[in-house]
């Protein structure tokens, strides 16, 4: 009797055991899962990404709880909807109908700012091809230059999965970071002249039809050009399209409610379930860290680079700090270019335009995934 | 093939496809507004008797 009673307890003891003995990686990233949630609870940063991920973390390093093994609750998460691309997808539909194409449609040049603002993806592919990593995991790898965090997941997840934790915690890490990383290579590349450049009043020049055939032909010609793209570009102007025709009002309101609430919490667990210690605490995950902030920092130098070109282009008219809003960190690169040009001359007002190149810049690097895509489709490496 | 060459055709075909694309949008997004101005919106001035 006392033999099976020990037995017994000794079941209550071996998490305990594991995690003295063979645990510190597990250790490390119970920590490392109390600083996500940390950083979303006290300082707000990507709180309704970094909570769940934080949270899905701790989960997981938790010895023998076998949330991650076939039938747990973290692998129902990843199952449902990582494996299969379905999450990043349906929060894109979300985002499609939270956004207002409107300041791009009003002067579609600057789309070409959004283009500019990739730069960070192809260079941070290369550096990361440089340092050793296999084709499809420098590509999920310069991903993160997109800063746009469903594009990344949805690319990692597919050709890279052992890398997913890493990616996406970097990729929404920098993103929050974007008003720290942005305005001293916004300083170091523009004078203070170019910084005072005042742009105007946007023009509403843009008509309700306008910007409800705007989704159908941007998906159309973009499906035509980069078929492999078409599910992230096809669900951001599934979004929009219902939002704009304004008949399907509670369509549009789940994508933007429900749905993106529902699918963020899954979406943020299953992630934090790819970041047990074992798997996620090796050098490659410090080099992926180190190669989001470049693929950043470059786009973001590239974008202010083109503004400039533009600038003199246009004979003055175009302030090329807004350049830097050409990636997808919306609507906060954004808000970023317009505090600091307030920060030269406070009735500076680049808002607008800065919008207009902000959501170029989330087409853009959802095109930038798309041709990637499409590439290694033609290359036949996938 | 190897890194480099992968690498550097991943830059200029998958850059200048992403530049090349966004353009033909831009190119697109003037036309549609072209074509359907705003003004063409707007209900006709009613005339004043």
């Amino acid at each position: 009797m006392l033999e099976s009673i020990l037995t017994g307890l000794s079941g209550l003891v071996i998490g305990i055991n594991y995690l003295f003995s063979q645990g510190l990686p597990n250790v490390v990233m119970l920590l490392v899962g109390g600083l996500l949630i940390y950083l979303g609870v006290k300082k707000e940063v990507e709180p309704l990404l970094l909570v769940p991920i934080g949270f899905g973390c701790l989960l997981v390093n938790i010895p023998l709880s076998d949330l991650m093994e076939e039938g747990g609750l973290l692998r129902t998460f990843y199952n449902m909807g990582i494996s299969n691309e379905l999450f990043p997808l349906l929060i894109f539909i979300g985002i499609g109908a939270m956004t207002d194409f409107t300041p791009l449609l009003e002067n579609p040049r600057i789309l070409l700012l959004g283009a500019a603002g990739q730069f960070g993806i192809f260079l941070t592919l290369l550096l990361a091809l440089a340092l050793g990593f296999p084709e499809l995991e420098a590509v999920s790898i310069a991903i993160i230059g997109a800063c746009d965090g469903p594009t990344a997941i949805y690319v990692t997840s597919q050709y890279a999965p052992q890398l997913l934790g890493a990616v996406s915690v970097a990729a929404y890490s920098y993103m929050s970071l974007v008003p720290i990383i942005q305005p001293p290579i916004m300083r170091l590349l523009t004078t203070s002249r170019e910084r005072t450049i005042k742009m105007g009043a946007v023009n509403k020049t843009v008509s309700a039809r306008t910007r409800l055939l705007f989704p159908i032909v941007v998906t159309c010609v973009t499906g035509l050009i980069a078929p492999k793209g078409l599910p992230l570009m096809g669900t951001i102007m599934l979004g929009n399209f219902m939002k704009e025709c304004g008949v399907v009002a509670r369509l549009t309101g789940a994508s933007q409610n429900e749905i993106a609430n529902m699918v963020t919490l899954f979406l943020g667990l299953a992630i934090g379930g790819t970041m047990e210690g074992h798997a996620f605490l090796k050098p490659q995950t410090l080099a992926i860290f180190a190669l989001g902030f470049v693929a950043i920092c470059v786009d973001t130098a590239a974008g202010v680079c083109f503004g400039k070109l533009m600038c003199a282009l246009s004979g003055g008219k175009i302030n090329p700090l807004i350049g830097a809003a050409g990636i997808s960190a919306y609507p906060m690169a954004a808000r970023v270019v317009q505090v600091q040009g307030q920060r030269y001359d406070k009735k500076n007002f680049l808002l607008m335009h800065a919008m207009g190149a902000n959501t170029g810049g989330q087409i853009g690097s959802v095109m930038a995934a798309a041709v990637m895509l499409s590439v290694l489709k033609g290359m036949h490496m996938i | 093939m190897d890194n480099w060459r992968f690498g550097l055709t991943m830059m200029i075909v998958g850059m200048g496809g992403t530049i090349l694309t966004l353009w033909i949008l831009s190119l697109l997004m003037s036309l549609l507004k072209k074509i359907f101005p705003v003004a063409s919106e707007q209900d006709p001035p009613k005339s004043s008797r």
